[in-house]
């Protein structure tokens, strides 16, 4: 069913009772050209692009639990392309151009919202870095302004300016930046994949990945063997564990980043801000709820939920940066896992495993980089290639030392990125 | 979550700072084949469940703690000091 304004006038003047599922519950099949183990927005768009723009059919995504039930359903929906070093920042460009088409190739409304990006700056250091930053941007033909003080005020008069700390002296401004609807994104990419005859099996777990000679010949799973030509991993949270049942031993570490919401509240923030200094960053939902965030909480944790000094951290750097939200009541906390890489940046590349692909190491920036990730992959797994805008998200790169994509500059430490 | 420092007792976890895993103790020496490096520096079991993990005791005694949590209920077994850590040498 093609979904339309005219769809919803329809269904509403019958009842609502014409709607149909948006995809099936099919039951495993013995075999698929290709597997992809995770069912969670980078998966689900791998699967929607093989079928999209390489023809492939026979593919199904194997999900241990429900679909999007994991990252895609718990970050912060923020969506940008904001990158400096060259390898991340023609990814990130691609990805947010999927963005800007992404409704009409899937008919769905996954309330992309480009409501701009504003990141505060406090010294002039960070000026420099930041404009520096933004050239590098508008360089790879995306969109970035530097706003001095005053620039930032006309835009955001409800900040602490008088702040002694970390004075505001400006900010860098991402117009095309915003939000989507999370959930929304991994649906939307569900009944695409659905619609192009993709498997999406559910309660299905991965236990075991089956080899020969170095090759890939299928997989184990709580529902039977499957047989596949090619399978790709794309479980960000728990790639530790799934790689291992091929062998390997990745450079990551998981670590958890808390999320927060408040009660719903009339429209007050019209972007989305961070706080260079404190590490906060705020947007508010079409609900009304205040969404933000932090840093890690920092030591390794599958737990999905965090401790309360980083909640208390969180929320002192708001109440620092906008003493107005202090009033706001907080509804609920909550955390998601992360795949922290030794410089920051993620993997899409085979593996030591003929017709075995690895996609994983998003740290905190995932979501943004659903289609974008999903779209490289999927060339990848098709043609044996890489896609040009993802060539540098390669698995050997901690190994050599070659263009590592550090852009904090911090280092080769898991939980510093 | 709290950690008993073995010097300070039952502290706040603001007081601690975590660098990794206590796999950090094993610092390959300085002939070492590069792939070691990797090993030390990037490569990580990363379990799903008990795993030990190096803390620096920032705000207390600055003691360097290997500490036994499990990664899933943050529960802690065993906090003891690195440097009678031995077994931490041995563990991936």
């Amino acid at each position: 069913m093609r979904y339309s304004g005219w769809q919803v006038l329809a269904q509403g003047l019958m009842g609502n009772k014409g709607w149909k599922p948006a995809w099936r519950d099919p039951a495993p099949k013995p075999e698929y050209d290709i597997i992809i183990i995770g069912g969670g927005g980078h998966g689900l768009a791998t699967a929607f692009y093989l079928a999209k723009e390489h023809g492939l059919r026979n593919i199904a995504v194997l999900e241990k639990g429900h679909l999007g039930g994991g990252n895609i359903g718990r970050n912060t929906t923020i969506v940008r392309a904001n990158y400096s070093m060259p390898g991340n920042s023609e990814f990130y460009s691609h990805s947010l151009k999927l963005w800007e088409g992404m409704e009409g190739e899937l008919n769905y409304n996954v309330m992309h919202s480009q409501r701009g990006l504003i990141n505060l700056f406090h010294s002039d250091g960070q000026r420099d870095e930041y404009a520096r930053r933004g050239n590098a941007m508008i360089n790879q033909g995306d969109d970035a302004i530097l706003l001095d003080r005053d620039g930032v005020r006309r835009m955001l008069p409800y900040l602490d300016y008088e702040q002694t700390r970390f004075p505001i002296y400006g900010a860098l401004y991402h117009p095309r930046g915003g939000t989507a609807r999370h959930d929304a994104v991994a649906w939307g990419y569900a009944r695409g994949a659905d619609s192009r005859g993709v498997d999406l099996i559910q309660r299905c777990e991965v236990t075991g990945i089956d080899v020969e000679n170095g090759k890939v010949t299928g997989v184990q799973t709580t529902r039977g063997a499957i047989r596949a030509k090619k399978v790709g991993i794309v479980v960000a949270g728990r790639s530790s564990q799934v790689a291992a049942l091929a062998g390997m031993r990745l450079p990551i570490e998981s670590h958890i980043l808390q999320a927060f919401v408040t009660e719903g509240l009339k429209p007050v923030i019209d972007n989305v801000v961070t706080y260079g200094m404190g590490h906060f960053y705020i947007s508010q939902s079409d609900k009304g709820g205040l969404v933000f965030g932090g840093d890690l909480d920092f030591y390794a944790s599958y737990a999905a939920r965090g401790n309360l000094p980083m909640v208390e951290h969180v929320v002192e750097a708001g109440m620092t940066l906008m003493p107005m939200i202090g009033r706001a009541k907080m509804l609920r906390s909550w955390g998601g896992i992360m795949d922290m890489s030794p410089d920051g940046s993620p993997v899409i590349d085979k593996t030591h495993i003929d017709g075995l692909y690895l996609n994983c190491g998003w740290c905190y920036g995932g979501f943004k980089a659903v289609p974008g990730s999903g779209f490289s992959f999927a060339h990848l797994m098709a043609t044996d290639r890489h896609h040009a805008p993802a060539a540098g998200y390669r698995l050997d790169r901690f190994a050599t030392g070659r263009s590592l994509m550090d852009e904090e500059g911090t280092g080769s430490q898991h939980n510093l990125h | 979550m709290r950690l008993t420092c073995p010097h300070c007792g039952d502290r706040d976890l603001r007081e601690f700072s975590y660098k990794g895993h206590a796999s950090y103790l094993d610092r390959p020496g300085p002939d070492a084949a590069p792939e070691a490096w990797n090993d030390y520096l990037h490569l990580r079991d990363n379990p799903a469940g008990d795993t030990r993990d190096l803390w620096f005791h920032e705000l207390g005694c600055s003691a360097w703690l290997v500490v036994t949590r499990n990664t899933i209920t943050h529960a802690i077994s065993a906090v003891a000091l690195a440097r009678d850590s031995k077994g931490a040498r041995d563990a991936h």
